[in-house]
């Protein structure tokens, strides 16, 4: 899967906050959404949502910032995530982790100079009877050994 | 006649390729010139032999498992002449693991297309709702209080009492709320009924509603779980569609609509009042208690909020009775507790069971021990928040006062295998760190005391003055677990002081002075 995001755009942007500011409670919906089309939530979002939702710029920058899923900047190309918790733990989700690490030539949370791919943690993909598990742009992984992550990273190096 | 096919459409199925033999299927079919009708289930549970493919034959469904893209060829064949097969299961209904469960919350799941109301109608499906639509308020919450329900998210507040208390409130409106926020490692039940029997959560809530006056509802789905945000707002748009979600639901005069929000990865939105903030918009920081949500809870209003697995056993409980429900269990723990085996297992799943049954008899018995084939050393039960438990505590019963008697918890029931590999001091590490993490940072014995629980267990790792800071950790604890707003702090030293307790030696020598006093 690639990465088709938009470029970001006023218009757009109050586009987007139209379909959704009439919801109870919209702010996360529509910093999902934001996510969702431009493959982040650029700063000039955040007063736009404020004012259309009669919130201070400082409640959404709030929002913003305590969840996990918010992205500041782009990711690279595909992003690659491996699940830390400790059922994955308990199944070598730890070699694995460091593997993909020194494949890649980046921690955790970090993006390759190329921009090409994002290897992030996630905290249980729920897939926790398959163990080790990943998620590569949104399609789930289990089961993962050397080879089938070596797999993995190559193909999200492409 | 078209040969019926089932392969999971489950993300645990998924993830170990259960796509890829649905495309090897049609290529099979096309290649013989068979019709075939693929369904897409949910997972029965049985995780080590995902993708578990089913064939619907006069005699029932035969199962095989586990299949990959490459056995599908002679699998075909197989299913198509009624042959062997190495991989063959026999009939699925008949694989032991799966009946000497008792499933009543997980009857359906992996059985039915969770996509059609129709195949829920005809194992059951919306009885118990249309039961519920006969009786009064009184006479729900009775059956509901009757049945021992408690919630099955972690806490064990019996629902009766919670579901009286919204319906006793007066309000303008009030609200259902589902927590579908499974942030806990080695739990999946919600993942797997959300996405093999959506119906049953949407009756669950359904019924709540009806039961207690409310006529909006919020499912809220953590965002790691993308198949099951898109099994359940499938389901919600069949429910308006057949009449079961919308005004005058099943021809009532009840109202009830439903509404999937999805989470952004914070993990203490797990914690309901922190769940109800992120569901106003704001960030997920923990409510002081009271008010409670049955009283204040979504937008000021009343508010029931049950885990999934909670909404998801009101349906049997409508449709059979609260005795038959309650007739299950010990104690105070009544009906049954879908139980995940997860981690370094070899026969890890889901085993719905009635309370009672043994740490014991779950690893060694029907998980079958570690995967990797090493000694079991240390079992993690309920999540990041739970109690590490040794070989010698597995006479446990899984019950909510027998864990609770030994420092710990049943939780969300999941249960973590680790071998004898593993680290126990870094295992105390990680649960502060995760707290640290995830804190919300309302409260100052969780945002500080897991921070400085990090710092002092490495010093403690490192070996620097052990026996001291090993007192400070206890210290540290005490403060989180008695100060803190919530489970999260207030829980997390549950994993840290059990694997000190159980698992001293990982954490450096013991200096002679104490060796010498035990």
């Amino acid at each position: 899967m690639m990465s088709a995001y938009e470029p970001w755009n006023e218009a757009r942007g109050a586009e987007i906050i139209a379909e959704h500011d009439k919801l109870e409670g919209a702010t996360l919906v529509i910093l999902h959404a934001m996510q969702e089309a431009f493959g982040y939530v650029p700063e000039p979002a955040i007063p736009m949502i404020a004012s259309a939702l009669s919130l201070s710029r400082a409640e959404v920058h709030g929002v913003f910032t305590f969840y996990h899923d918010f992205r500041h900047e782009p990711a690279g190309r595909h992003v690659l995530k491996l699940c830390r918790a400790e059922a994955c733990q308990a199944a070598g989700g730890d070699a694995l982790a460091a593997r993909a690490e020194a494949r890649l030539g980046i921690a955790l949370g970090n993006t390759t100079a190329d921009s090409r791919v994002t290897l992030e943690p996630i905290y249980c993909l729920g897939l926790c009877a398959t163990a080790p598990s990943a998620m590569l742009d949104g399609r789930v992984v289990g089961r993962l050994d050397e080879a089938r992550l070596d797999a993995l990273v190559a193909e999200a190096q492409r | 006649m078209k040969m019926r096919i089932y392969v999971p459409r489950d993300a645990g199925a998924i993830a170990v390729g259960a796509d890829d033999v649905v495309t090897a299927l049609e290529q099979a079919a096309e290649k013989h010139g068979l019709p075939i009708e693929i369904i897409r289930n949910g997972s029965r549970g049985l995780y080590w032999l995902e993708p578990m493919v089913e064939v619907a034959t006069v005699k029932g469904r035969v199962a095989y498992g586990p299949v990959g893209p490459a056995d599908v060829p002679s699998v075909f064949d197989a299913m198509a002449s009624n042959g062997p097969h190495a991989l063959r299961l026999g009939l699925a209904d008949e694989i032991p693991w799966l009946k000497r469960q008792t499933r009543l919350t997980f009857a359906r799941c992996g059985v039915i297309d969770p996509r059609s109301v129709k195949d829920y109608r005809d194992h059951d499906g919306y009885k118990g709702l249309e039961r519920a639509l006969t009786l009064t308020s009184d006479e729900i919450l009775a059956d509901v209080t009757a049945s021992g329900l408690r919630g099955r998210g972690g806490a064990g507040f019996p629902t009766g009492i919670k579901w009286k208390t919204v319906a006793q409130a007066q309000a303008d409106r009030k609200y259902i709320v589902c927590n579908a926020d499974e942030g806990d490692s080695g739990t999946f039940a919600d993942r797997m009924i959300m996405e093999g029997d959506p119906f049953v959560v949407i009756e669950g809530m359904t019924i709540a509603g009806v039961a207690v006056g409310a006529t909006k509802g919020y499912i809220y789905i953590r965002s790691e779980y993308p198949h099951a945000v898109a099994a359940m707002n499938a389901a919600i748009t069949v429910a308006r569609r057949t009449g079961y979600l919308g005004e005058r639901i099943v021809g009532s005069n009840h109202t009830f609509d439903l509404e999937v929000r999805v989470g952004a990865g914070a993990y203490v939105c797990g914690e309901e009042t922190s769940l109800l903030e992120s569901l106003e918009g704001r960030r997920g920081i923990v409510r002081a208690k009271p008010p409670l949500p049955a009283h204040k809870g979504l937008f000021g209003r009343p508010t029931v909020i049950n885990n999934v697995l909670s909404f998801a056993a009101i349906p049997f409980i409508l449709n059979n009775g609260a005795k038959a429900y309650a007739d299950f269990g010990m104690g105070r723990s009544r009906g049954t507790m879908p139980i995940q085996l997860a981690g370094n297992i070899r026969y890890g799943g889901l085993f719905e069971t009635a309370f009672g049954i043994t740490l014991g008899e779950l690893i060694d018995d029907i998980g079958g021990g570690t995967l990797s084939g090493r000694p079991v050393r240390a079992v993690q039960v309920g999540g990041p928040l739970g109690a590490y438990f040794p070989r010698a505590l597995f006479d446990t019963p899984f019950d909510y006062e027998a864990f609770a008697a030994r420092d710990g918890l049943i939780g969300h029931g999941g249960i973590v295998v680790f071998d004898d590999s593993v680290d126990m001091a870094k295992q105390a590490r990680f649960a502060m760190e995760f707290c640290a993490v995830e804190s919300c940072g309302k409260c100052t014995p969780c945002r500080i005391g897991s921070t400085r629980g990090v710092e002092t267990i490495n010093k403690i790792i490192s070996g620097e003055r052990v026996t001291e800071n090993l007192a400070v950790v206890e210290d540290l604890c005490n403060t989180m677990k008695f100060g803190s707003l919530c489970a999260l702090g207030g829980f997390t030293p549950y994993p840290v002081l059990s694997a000190l307790k159980h698992f001293r030696e990982d954490f450096g020598p013991v200096p002679a002075t104490l060796q010498a006093a035990e």
